[in-house]
């Protein structure tokens, strides 16, 4: 098994480069001059030259990949062309939002989409089956951009239970900065009001994200039950006189859950890009925020560095589900 | 179970035919063809459902709530949603054509390519697929797409740039089943040449699970696409064109709802339509996924 695991992280690392070379190469597409764009509007023919030199972009290409790798290997994503800062920087304080938002979003994906597919899965019922195919196609349909603003007008609009946008109230204080998600943080620091605020700013935007994905792995562990609930030891075991309920939990379940696993990590792809929109509606402060500000001014290194951090948090996850996988399915690991 | 003869199979009746019987195992399926119909008809000719230029700029209309003369109200430009909308289906299937074009044709050409030449060629082709789909597919259109500037041609082609590995997967997955086929074979050694033996033999066995594949995802490209033009990429207005129309009402959300619902929910027709069909079509070219 440990074989495997080290099998699979160094399979990862030509993939990782392969990643650089795309933002690298998609950097230099740009027309015009980056060094001037670092540089500034205003800086003098003297102090672009300096910048060329500095960033090396006078020298040849293969020579400026090799440095560019450098850089990212000390965490060094670029200067930002609109704000001057440095990008590293700037993602440190835009992600946690990120993080937040996907966390829930995937957590109510599992506890909802999961348990949905082994209800409807497990039993033999063509009207729930063509019920189940239509909910996900609705699910999966709904652009998220349009989903988010139709509750922002049903439920902060016209119902007014739920805050339209942000992360907190406007009268509510951040709490103490440790994790930079509000919700941790305001438990850390036992402010339960802030908690509470910080939840219900969470439950639109998250829902908003989660629908699609809610809808694709119910249905895909709806598939997977149908499939399981047809084997032989499952006839056999109810057949002997076990009851249903039995039989789901403690045969069927456990191998019905095994190709979800497998989908629940590449949903994580799906919650990235769809938190770009979704941040966007609901002035979540995280990535989407910060990708929208560098779509607005067509900020390349804020765009590239924020496509790197989104890959390397998807390709960990990946990695994360092979190893569960692994773990819950021994036989993976010989193959 | 008995063996199907030839001759039974030439007496079914059409009303028991294949296709039908993937129409009956799912009735919502019916809905699907009526949505994609109307898609079509709208997007050919959509001059015929409504009087109004969805362009012109007009300002003694300008936010009006629906009514018998502007059946989905006006926006803050004084143009009639309900034209814009209708005009929409067009720009979204011209941006779907453009974009399935470019995927399926990258796609094609890497899988055919590398499950056709296999070894090293194939090692290097698979290796160049699985950077592609290492990114967060939006992402990785919209780092695409600013690299190569605000339009909707460059926001189609970051699009179908981002698409294809789903196609070269599925292609060469494709040309590895068949390649090893007597007729295939025979072929080969009548002295057909690789191109021949690619295009008229391999080609022509594969084609079934690529037309499924290219239905659904004509709904997933045109979420893509309308996103990306949500967020200010894309088409440009005053193109009529849903993702943007949505963006163009949220200042007015809460009062003008009209302006960003209705293209939103055209859209959100549009995308479970080819869903449906993409289902039907499914269950009726590959009766083995029935019921899945």
């Amino acid at each position: 098994m440990a074989q495997y695991f080290i099998r699979r992280i160094l399979a990862a690392v030509p993939v990782l480069l392969g990643v650089t070379v795309i933002t690298f190469v998609l950097s230099q597409l740009l027309p015009g001059d980056p060094a001037r764009m670092v540089a500034g509007q205003f800086a003098s023919a003297e102090q672009v030259a300096a910048v060329r030199e500095r960033l090396g972009l006078n020298q040849p290409l293969p020579v400026q990949y090799v440095r560019y790798l450098g850089r990212l290997l000390r965490g060094d994503l670029g200067t930002s062309f609109s704000s001057h800062q440095q990008v590293a920087e700037e993602l440190r304080f835009f992600f946690p939002a990120t993080i937040e938002l996907t966390l829930v979003a995937m957590i109510l994906t599992v506890l909802i989409g999961v348990p949905l597919g082994v209800m409807t899965g497990s039993r033999k019922a063509p009207f729930v089956n063509s019920g189940v195919l239509l909910l996900s196609l609705i699910g999966v349909g709904m652009p998220v951009f349009w989903a988010g603003l139709v509750f922002q007008l049903i439920f902060a609009g016209r119902l007014d239970i739920l805050p339209l946008d942000g992360r907190l109230g406007s009268t509510v204080l951040p709490p103490p900065r440790v994790t930079s998600m509000y919700t941790i943080d305001a438990l850390l620091a036992g402010q339960w009001s802030t908690f509470v605020d910080a939840v219900t700013h969470l439950i639109l935007p998250a829902v908003t994200l989660a629908i699609g994905r809610i809808a694709s792995v119910a249905r895909i562990t709806h598939a997977s039950m149908l499939d399981i609930m047809r084997r032989d030891y499952v006839r056999t075991a109810l057949a002997k006189g076990l009851p249903q309920q039995q039989v789901v939990n403690k045969h069927a379940l456990k191998n019905a859950l095994l190709p979800v696993v497998t989908t629940i990590g590449l949903q994580v792809g799906f919650l990235l890009g769809g938190t770009i929109l979704v941040e966007n509606i609901f002035s979540w402060g995280g990535l989407g925020t910060y990708a929208y500000i560098g779509i607005f001014r067509l900020d390349i290194p804020a765009i590239m560095g924020l496509t790197l951090v989104a890959t390397l948090t998807f390709m960990l996850v990946n990695l994360v589900t092979d190893f569960a996988y692994a773990f819950l399915d021994p036989r993976i690991t010989y193959i | 179970m008995a063996p199907a003869t030839p001759a039974t199979k030439r007496l079914r009746p059409w009303w028991n035919s294949r296709f039908l019987k993937a129409v009956r195992n799912n009735p919502f399926s019916v809905l699907g063809i009526v949505i994609i119909l109307a898609f079509f008809v709208f997007a050919i000719y959509p001059q015929g459902f409504t009087r109004y230029d969805p362009e012109l700029l007009s300002l003694r209309t300008r936010l009006l709530p629906p009514s018998s003369e502007h059946w989905l109200g006006t926006d803050q430009y004084g143009m009639d949603v309900f034209t814009r909308v209708i005009y929409g289906a067009r720009t979204t299937l011209y941006i779907v054509v453009v974009v399935l074009a470019i995927a399926t044709g990258i796609g094609f050409v890497v899988g055919t390519v590398a499950g056709y030449f296999g070894g090293v060629v194939d090692e290097i082709l698979m290796r160049f697929t699985d950077i592609i789909i290492a990114f967060p597919f939006l992402i990785l259109a919209i780092a695409v797409n600013a690299a190569l500037g605000r339009g909707l041609l460059q926001t189609m082609l970051a699009v179908g740039f981002s698409w294809w590995p789903g196609y070269a997967r599925l292609v060469r997955g494709q040309i590895l089943a068949v390649k090893n086929e007597e007729y295939v074979t025979a072929a080969r050694a009548l002295g057909g040449s690789n191109l021949r033996i690619m295009a008229r033999h391999v080609f022509r066995n594969s084609v079934d699970p690529i037309i499924v594949r290219v239905t659904l995802d004509i709904g997933l490209v045109a979420l893509a696409t309308s996103g990306l033009s949500f967020l200010g990429l894309g088409a440009a207005p005053p193109t009529p064109e849903w993702g943007r129309m949505v963006a163009d009402g949220r200042d007015f959300l809460l009062d003008q709802w009209w302006i960003s619902t209705y293209p939103g929910l055209a859209l959100f027709l549009v995308v479970v339509g080819f869903n449906l069909v993409g289902m039907i079509l499914r269950d009726w070219l590959d009766p083995s996924s029935v019921g899945r």
